[in-house]
């Protein structure tokens, strides 16, 4: 029997302005029921066009998606009872307060807050103090609260989050994505997110890397981080500022960009750590600090592009 | 169609909304204040302080009698008496003066034996009103003279009066007049305005996006945006009819409800061109111009201030399609003439059929998709 697929989206294509800019090119990938997707990659990439593809509001050029079986084009009326989307941007309504809200966006689905309570029982506690208070007056995180429990209101099946946390305060990040594991494992509730923080993508069971309208790769954080084959550097030296530029010059260096509070670098193909240590010493960083380093998702992501990159030049 | 239970919780919220707005609440109760108190003051037509000079050739006591009774009118300041016709017209050419009064030579004499006698009259017409109306005034005084006269000497003279009647509005008054087209502009002001920013405005603030992943159709949503003006645009007119009748003494005639069907129409019409190009605009900036270029044609080509027949024809072609001319019209109607609707037939039409294209224009112009 073949697995429940809660998305199944074949060879997605949109382009804006007469096809002058192609947000979408081909993209194609199945969402487990029960499954936490997440789309990564940075902005201009195509998510948020897939996002609203997949919530009804945008008619592909071509492809087709389905959700729980149901086509987003034809049978979008259905689609929209069984899923939870929220934008990127706050879209509340700023002058009602956090309860009108709430009561509002369960009256258009014919729901009521005290029907579906026990969805969002933990994170309507947490706002549920302000709930006099206008939406437009909250802080961000509670704002994201808010806008969660306003999706999920009508119990849907698929949640579209659209950069969730952005904007978000890290402790609120965090408590944000310990709710979305939960509604998965107590609920069955698939979610599709985008984010343009790595720490996050971890989080995911599975993430597709996007760029340009395409999917670079698409698997398990671990099976990605697992196929990053390069030795991977972390190197700081006194002269940060400097440092790059100097990396960026070499020959050697393949690809280096900053991470954290140090950078990470990949050699061309002949040089080793010794070569690096010695380019550095002569170019004045008596002091710098090279150490092999473990990758991750943002790792493989760059090596990702800059391949894509080369392999495409546009 | 069944009413949806979400209906009431949409048409609610846009309530709140509208009532929690900083400003809308007050415009609402200050427009109409100053539409029903303070502009008929400042429109009215009645022309005072008339300054006119005099060049009497006559030197009778009928002649003094006539200047008399004109300097002693609220209408008219006599600035001087002159000798000559052209010293008059000097004066109005220094800007003194805006009439001249001229009395024949043997005006008496004339007039009692001949009962008809010469005066003219001269007016400064840069001003248009005000010479046409003071000319006006001043020959309506001098005919009432004449008619004194001609009474005093019995059947042996008779004086010939002009004279002329005014139907329905019988002293020509000016606020009877325009009360009621004010009313309209208040509608056009409030009910053609704020439907045509608030789609928009959803759609700026982002809040459209939750909504279109609703299961709320197009018919309720744009019902929902019609309904709470349409509640507002009758309130509003109710007070100031109230007002009207408080501060002018102007009341209908005719029967309110037939006023609160026209209004209805109307109401219709205005607010779903108003959601019409909401859906349309990209930024409320954008679709209050468009609104604005709307409001200004309505209210010129309406009648409201210069009548339609005296339009150019091309001109009183579009007027056709203006229902704030049907409106108006409708209006002016039942306050002044007391009609009822079967007297009104054309402007029900002309809003019925405006109503049944704006409205499904309005709902299939709003898209969810795109």
């Amino acid at each position: 029997m073949p697995m429940p697929f809660i998305v199944t989206c074949d060879t997605l294509a949109k382009s804006y302005r007469r096809g002058k800019v192609q947000a979408l090119r081909g993209v194609s990938f199945e969402v487990a029921e029960g499954e936490m997707f997440g789309l990564i990659g940075p902005d201009g990439a195509g998510k948020t066009t897939a996002f609203r593809i997949l919530a009804t509001l945008l008619l592909p050029d071509s492809g087709s998606v389905a959700v729980d079986g149901l086509d987003v084009v034809r049978q979008y009326a259905e689609v929209r009872r069984r899923i939870g989307y929220m934008p990127g941007r706050f879209s509340l309504y700023a002058d009602l307060t956090v309860e009108e809200n709430l009561a509002f966006f369960a009256a258009t689905f014919g729901t009521t807050i005290a029907e579906n309570r026990h969805l969002i029982e933990d994170i309507y506690t947490q706002i549920e103090p302000f709930r006099e208070r206008r939406a437009g007056k909250l802080s961000g995180g509670m704002k994201q609260k808010l806008a969660l429990c306003c999706a999920l209101i009508h119990a849907p099946r698929l949640l579209l989050l659209d950069e969730p946390t952005t904007g978000v305060d890290p402790v609120s990040r965090k408590e944000f994505w310990e709710m979305l594991a939960k509604l998965r494992v107590e609920y069955g509730i698939s979610v599709i997110a985008s984010t343009p923080y790595m720490d996050e993508a971890a989080q995911c069971d599975r993430i597709a890397l996007m760029q340009d309208g395409a999917f670079l790769t698409t698997d398990t954080p671990r099976g990605i981080i697992g196929s990053y084959k390069q030795r991977l550097f972390r190197v700081r030296s006194g002269r940060m500022h400097a440092l790059l530029a100097d990396l960026n010059e070499w020959e050697g260096t393949q690809t280096a960009f900053s991470f954290g509070e140090a950078y990470h670098v990949t050699l061309a193909p002949g040089k080793d750590e010794a070569d690096l240590r010695a380019y550095l010493v002569s170019k004045g960083h008596a002091d710098c600090d090279v150490s092999e380093a473990k990758p991750e998702i943002e790792d493989c992501f760059m090596a990702l592009a800059q391949t894509s990159e080369e392999n495409e030049p546009r | 169609m069944i009413v949806p239970m979400s209906l009431l919780y949409l048409v609610e919220k846009e309530f709140k909304q509208m009532m929690r707005n900083i400003i809308l609440p007050l415009v609402f109760l200050i427009l109409p204040l100053a539409m029903m108190n303070v502009v008929p003051r400042l429109l009215t037509q009645e022309v005072r302080h008339v300054r006119f000079v005099v060049v009497d050739n006559d030197h009778s006591t009928s002649s003094e009698q006539l200047v008399h009774k004109i300097s002693a009118s609220p209408y008219f300041d006599l600035v001087a008496a002159v000798g000559t016709g052209s010293e008059g017209l000097a004066q109005i050419e220094s800007g003194d003066a805006d009439l001249v009064l001229q009395i024949a030579p043997r005006f008496e004499r004339e007039m009692v034996r001949t009962g008809r006698a010469d005066i003219s009259l001269q007016a400064n017409a840069v001003d248009g009103t005000k010479s046409g109306l003071g000319a006006s005034y001043a020959a309506q005084i001098i005919n009432a003279f004449a008619a004194e006269i001609a009474g005093e000497q019995g059947a042996a003279t008779r004086a010939e009066i002009l004279s002329s009647r005014f139907l329905y509005n019988v002293n020509l008054d000016y606020k009877t007049f325009m009360i009621p087209a004010l009313m309209g502009m208040v509608l056009v002001l409030i009910v053609g305005f704020l439907p045509a920013l608030n789609i928009v405005g959803e759609k700026e603030r982002g809040t459209i996006e939750q909504i279109n992943v609703t299961p709320v159709g197009k018919v309720e949503f744009i019902l929902s945006k019609l309904i709470p003006y349409w509640t507002v645009g009758l309130v509003l007119l109710l007070y100031c009819m109230v007002m009207a009748h408080i501060a002018h003494d102007v009341s209908p005639r005719g029967s309110v409800l037939s006023i609160l069907l026209f209004a209805t129409l109307f109401l219709l019409v205005i607010s779903s061109l108003g959601l019409f190009v909401s859906n349309f605009s990209d930024t409320t900036q954008q679709a209050s111009l468009v609104m604005f270029f709307f409001l200004m044609v309505f209210m010129l080509m309406s009648g409201m201030l210069t009548p339609v027949t005296s339009m150019p024809a091309w001109a009183q072609t579009i007027s056709l399609f203006n229902p704030f001319r049907w409106f108006m019209e409708a209006m002016r109607a039942v306050y002044i003439k007391g009609s009822g609707v079967s007297d009104l037939l054309r402007p029900l039409l002309c809003l019925g059929t405006m109503a049944l294209v704006l409205f499904p224009a309005a709902v299939l112009s709003y898209r969810k998709q795109s």
